[in-house]
């Protein structure tokens, strides 16, 4: 077995050192298995061998306890086992020692190997292993070093069997001179013994290599000639040019020198199986390092700062290079798929011509012109129940559907259009382009179903409008022709002509897609013509303020290759890409291609402008680069793995950087970025960390509503860290709050200040300064007449407020009490727990209290407990508590209302934390009325109590012995039942 | 491959930096003149058609016979069919870096077919004969261009006489900058024009 162990088992490190490790492969674990299967019944079926002792001991690490083996003739000797029977001098053939927590084996014969695999059980494979890996070669070590494996020809065996039978001859004839030379014979019989032995191993060996070429065959290894013919044909295909290439650059990384054996890797690395590595520019994506292992093309951790090269293994082995970048770019998949189209394209054609051939009388009716066209198509419309295929069958013929592109049947347009396109268009999108749309609508996303609904009425509704339509409709659809049939300067021309339709209106909008004019626009954006880009991108970005453009923009893959427009030399060129990505990328499958593009990256890059303040056209364009890049990145920044990716592409240094700039129309979609971003807790750190509080707050001061609102917004999202508030007061920012409390025709606006006074009121500081700014008086001034989602951060601003007593007293004063009652009626569950909070909190004042009772307010409260959102209930009911401490005649009020202590005991059945901390709280506070307490008793309060004090030990607990407290004076058969289980929580 | 004497390079090249229209550096304008010679085979010989062509055929891909023509005219400015070295530079310097008015009656120039100081319809019809690809029947393709002419105008006469003159299209083009070449390639695109004034700027003469 010892060629098997060598050649075919998968070694982890270089051969030959001792810490060489069985890899945990699957031809190792068949070798593994075969050997296990050899060993065990090896007793049985050779008696006599079995008894051979070895000429050395097979040591190794086991994991077999000594108590597991238990033979006859085995000795124990302080916890260790040690066998009777001896080798020759002092060594036993079989012992078992402790050595520190491991225990050593070590075996002279196979008859106890068979043994200690035994007592393994289940663990037989790893013993096996240990065995092995201590000792590398078995072979030599059981039968002795002549024969040890070696490389080529082995022909030790011959040698000792040519020295037997010359042994044997001799003693035959000192047998016939001399009688009984007892000693020699039995030399003689072990070594014949020892032949045998080898005899079987050998045949083992044989075995386990027939077994492992077979496994060996079905994984074929790299080799350097396989590698460099990959990399080459990949060579290529790689090159500058974007929408052509699959790869910036691939070559072989290294000085390029390539070893006699055809590998570029350093000898010390060629032991481990390494062929060469390989350096890959992917268009989308970092450096990648590639190593190429004898095993299969794995990403190493690449080279260091001084040039050496980390050979650590990074992610999984890939038997193909291709296979390996598919994965790692996605531009590299695409284009790779892109490259087989070509091929397929042919086949299509065929494919097309026999179908013109079967639709050909359909056809004649279609080429006949628009008009008749649509009039069948409206009978059809009219007999409606022709079914589903019937459907279909109409909207292969309806030219200019954007459905047939959506469904991956854009093969069916009409044959001469797309013989004029493919003229037009050099390059074509790639089919998996296309249909990756609807696949991705079926992605679980239950927004996407909405969308085809949405895309599908519209379809539906420009159908029945064709009856009449606008001249525009007729004059756009001359205008797509030239840019269909033109050359370029025909297409500027049309172009240009394009742009003087108003093309804010809808009926423009849909009369371009409708005609078939989005698809030739975004070919446009395909070719090498600057011009014809520029003008293509000057309609897209108008028209794609349409949601259903939008989506037709997405379908027809516009986004790719607007993206790809990101990289391109042209700064109008690529301020109109990142300004059309802005308007597209409303909805979330659109930000999502633009991610998986590579687009995040690429806007981030457009930030990075250098901030001169001198004005010449040069830095100016480079500032409304930044400024469309910071556009399109607040689109995007709507998904939550956009702001991911954003942050990971170091958008936020260069964001803060734009911060500081004095121009607003910079600032407005840089803040709005901000704020939009300011979700995640990482931007928030990144926000106050990279100092950008100071410029939130300077242009809160603006003379810009919306930026001022977007400024506020970040506030107050930022706001939730306590840092973030303190920042805010240092830097002034809440006077320029408060002042915005003025502005109260803009709602939008409104909502951002009072939410950033809401979650600035939260740090007491902040509390004072709003003092001294009266901000209390203006907050309850605009609890009348504003919409809910304003009151909510109003009423919350004043429950942060008003934990400061003193303002207690002046939300009194300025008359806040009642509106904030009144609200308690409301629907909205974001404003009731915000209400409750703050009603709860004002009457922890008696005055408040007297107002609240008057207007009813506890009733109200009380009656939100029967609210189905749990945090309205928990909210109420900790709002019950300062109402029921602070009331007169406490008691006989919370007994006034019918069925009120009944319900507030059945919500300790809720699963909520909040909410029984919240009842348990109100229910300590109801049982400090006798009478109450009597009555919540009858509703079996005691053993819902202890029911929940056995589950939980929290917040609660506190409340709760409150309750205990209380019951203590009743009754006490309860009392102690209850308190031995309340106790241990306390 | 001829020569020309360092002194009458030098003479030459002082000559044109101090003309205004010259927009070109000093070492650009030897390396334009050599240029020139090396074409034409001496400095005081000219530059014909068919040699300009084949320069803008290959330096900047042009393709339009009709326009190749037209900028050999637009740079002949004293119209004997041949290019001097002066013409040659200070054309180019128009060409390659021209501000946007000097591209603007440029361009007009170049349109203008006839020479008369408007672009008419049969101009436009003229120069946009070739720029709609196939079409079924010949009336068909005339039909099609000549809506194409009613869109030029539409959007570009602004005193609607029927004819471009020159500041019909400087306000066009002012407007809408894709406008400028609206009836033709006449100007070289940036990428071209990059690798044009690159070479120039090389030390290295090529020709």
């Amino acid at each position: 077995m010892g060629q098997a162990l060598i050649r075919a088992a998968q070694w982890t490190s270089a051969k030959g050192g001792s810490g060489g490790k069985l890899e945990f492969t699957k031809l190792n674990e068949e070798l593994l298995n075969s050997i296990i299967q050899f060993v065990d019944g090896f007793s049985a079926k050779y008696p006599e061998e079995t008894k051979l002792v070895f000429k050395k001991p097979l040591t190794w690490q086991t994991i077999v306890s000594p108590d597991a083996i238990n033979l006859p003739g085995l000795e124990d000797r302080g916890g260790d086992k040690i066998s009777e029977a001896k080798a020759d001098k002092d060594v036993p053939l079989f012992s078992l020692k402790r050595d520190g927590s491991d225990f050593e084996c070590s075996c002279m014969t196979m008859e106890y190997c068979e043994q200690v695999l035994r007592a393994a059980g289940d663990k037989k494979m790893i013993e096996l292993r240990a065995c092995l890996e201590a000792n590398r070669d078995p072979v030599a070590n059981m039968l002795g070093e002549r024969f040890a494996t070696v490389e080529g020809d082995d022909n030790s065996i011959f040698r000792f069997i040519e020295e037997i039978t010359k042994e044997i001859e001799q003693l035959a004839k000192q047998h016939a001179e001399n009688e009984g030379n007892t000693e020699k014979q039995e030399e003689i019989e072990e070594k014949k013994l020892i032949l045998k032995m080898r005899l079987i191993l050998l045949r083992l060996d044989q075995q386990l290599l027939n077994q492992s070429i077979a496994q060996i065959t079905k994984d074929v290894r790299l080799t350097p000639v396989m590698v460099d013919g990959e990399v080459s044909i990949l060579q290529e295909l790689s090159g500058e040019d974007e929408r052509k290439h699959v790869l910036e650059l691939i070559d072989f990384w290294g000085d390029g020198y390539v070893f006699k054996n055809g590998c570029r890797a350093p000898p010390q690395r060629q032991l481990h199986g390494d062929i060469a590595y390989i350096e890959v520019r992917p268009f989308d994506g970092n450096m990648l390092y590639i190593t190429a292992n004898t095993s299969g093309y794995y990403v190493n951790k690449g080279p260091d700062n001084r040039g050496d090269m980390n050979y650590e293994r990074e992610g999984d082995a890939y038997r193909e290079l291709v296979t390996l970048l598919k994965d790692k770019s996605a531009h590299f998949a695409e284009m790779i798929d892109k490259q087989e189209f070509h091929l397929k394209v042919q086949e299509k054609d065929d494919y097309m011509d026999a179908r013109k051939v079967e639709e050909d009388d359909e056809d004649k009716e279609s080429t006949a012109g628009y008009r008749p066209e649509r009039a069948k198509q409206k009978t059809e419309e009219d007999s409606k129940d022709k079914g589903q295929k019937q459907k279909t069958q109409k909207k292969k013929r309806l030219e200019p559907s954007l459905k047939w592109k959506a469904l991956g049947m854009e093969e069916y347009q009409e044959p001469d259009t797309r013989a004029e396109q493919k003229k037009l268009k050099k390059k074509k999108a790639s089919p998996r382009m296309k249909t990756k749309t609807p696949i991705d609508a079926d992605d679980t996303f239950s927004e996407s179903s909405t969308e085809s609904e949405e895309e599908e009425e519209a379809v539906e509704r420009r159908s029945e409008t064709n009856a009449d339509l606008p001249s525009e409709y007729w004059q756009i659809q001359k205008l797509v022709k030239y840019l269909k049939g033109g050359n370029q300067t025909a297409t500027i021309i049309a172009l240009c002509s394009m742009r003087d339709f108003n093309l804010a209106q809808e009926t423009c909008q849909l009369a371009i897609r409708d005609v078939g004019g989005l698809e030739v626009l975004i070919n446009l954006l395909d070719t090498e013509e600057v011009k014809c880009k520029i003008g293509s991108l000057k309609i897209l970005k108008e028209i794609s303020r349409n949601t259903q453009i939008r989506r037709a923009i997405a379908d027809l893959g516009g986004l790719q290759t607007m993206v790809k427009i990101l990289r391109d030399p042209d700064k109008d060129l690529k301020c109109l890409a990142a300004e059309t990505i802005a308007n597209v990328a409303k909805f979330r499958r659109a930000r999502r291609t633009v991610r998986q593009h590579g687009g995040i990256r690429k806007l981030v890059g457009l930030l990075d402008c250098p901030i001169v303040s001198a004005t010449n056209p040069e830095a100016d364009k480079d500032a409304e680069v930044a400024r469309s890049g910071a556009l399109a990145l607040w689109s995007c920044s709507k998904s939550k793995k956009n702001k991911e990716a954003m942050r990971k592409a170091g958008a936020i240094p260069l964001l803060a950087k734009l911060l500081k700039s004095p121009n607003e129309n910079m600032l407005i979609p840089v803040v709005g970025t901000l704020q939009e971003c300011a979700s995640e807790p990482s931007y928030r750190l990144a926000i106050r960390t990279e100092g950008m509080i100071e410029d939130l707050v300077k242009n809160l001061k603006s003379q810009t509503d919306e930026l001022q609102m977007h400024c506020a917004s970040a506030i107050f999202k930022c706001a939730e860290e306590k840092e973030t508030r303190d920042l805010v007061r240092q830097y002034g920012g809440l006077d320029p709050l408060v002042s915005l409390l003025q502005k109260t025709d803009n709602k939008e606006l409104l909502e951002a200040a009072t939410g950033a006074i809401w979650k600035c009121a939260i740090s007491p500081e902040n509390v004072t300064r709003f003092q001294e700014l009266r901000a209390i008086e203006q907050l309850v001034g605009l609890l009348n007449d504003q919409p809910e989602e304003v009151l909510v951060n109003v009423v919350g601003g004043l429950g942060e407020l008003a934990k400061d007593p003193p303002n207690r007293l002046l939300i009194r004063k300025a008359g806040g009490i009642p509106p904030l009652v009144n609200l308690l009626t409301g629907t909205n569950q974001a404003l009731l727990v915000n209400v409750t909070r703050a009603v709860g909190q004002c009457a922890e004042e008696q005055d408040n209290m007297a107002i609240i009772d008057k207007l009813d307010g506890v009733r109200l409260l009380w009656s939100l407990l029967k609210n189905q959102n749990p945090d309205v209930q928990a909210s109420a009911a900790w709002a019950i508590c300062p109402c029921i401490e602070n009331a007169k005649d406490a008691g006989e009020m919370v007994r006034s209302f019918v069925g009120g202590l009944e319900l507030i005991v059945s919500l300790l059945k809720s699963e909520h934390r909040e909410v029984l901390a919240s009842v348990c709280a109100a229910i300590a506070n109801i049982a400090k009325d006798e009478e109450n307490l009597a009555v919540i008793t009858d509703h079996g309060v005691v053993p819902m109590l202890a029911r929940l004090t056995n589950t939980y030990a929290w917040k609660g607990s506190k409340f709760q012995s409150k309750v205990m407290s209380s019951h203590q004076v009743i009754n006490k058969h309860q009392l102690s039942y209850v308190e031995i289980l309340t106790l241990p929580h306390l | 491959m001829s020569v020309i004497k360092r002194q009458d390079l030098a003479k030459m090249t002082e000559k044109l930096l101090k003309r205004k229209e010259c927009k070109f550096e000093k070492h650009e304008i030897e390396k334009l003149i050599t240029m020139f010679v090396s074409i034409t085979g001496g400095v005081n010989n000219k530059l014909d058609r068919t040699k300009f062509r084949d320069v803008l055929h290959i330096s900047f891909n042009m393709t339009d016979d009709i326009l190749m023509d037209r900028v050999f005219r637009a740079f002949d400015q004293d119209s004997d069919n041949y290019l001097s070295h002066e013409e040659w530079v200070i054309g180019l310097s128009t060409f390659l870096k021209g501000a946007q008015d000097d591209k603007i009656k440029y361009c007009f120039v170049v349109y203008d077919l006839n020479g008369d100081g408007w672009i008419s319809r049969e101009e436009m019809f003229q120069l946009l004969k070739t720029s709609i690809l196939k079409h079924s029947s010949e009336e068909d393709q005339d039909e099609n261009i000549k809506e194409l002419v009613e869109l030029i105008l539409k959007k570009m006469d602004h005193d609607h006489d029927s004819r471009l003159s020159m500041s019909d299209f400087k306000q066009a083009v002012e407007s809408e900058i894709l406008l400028l070449e609206a009836f033709g390639p006449c100007l070289p695109s940036p990428k071209l024009r990059d690798a044009f004034l690159e070479e120039l700027s090389q030390e290295q003469a090529k020709y």
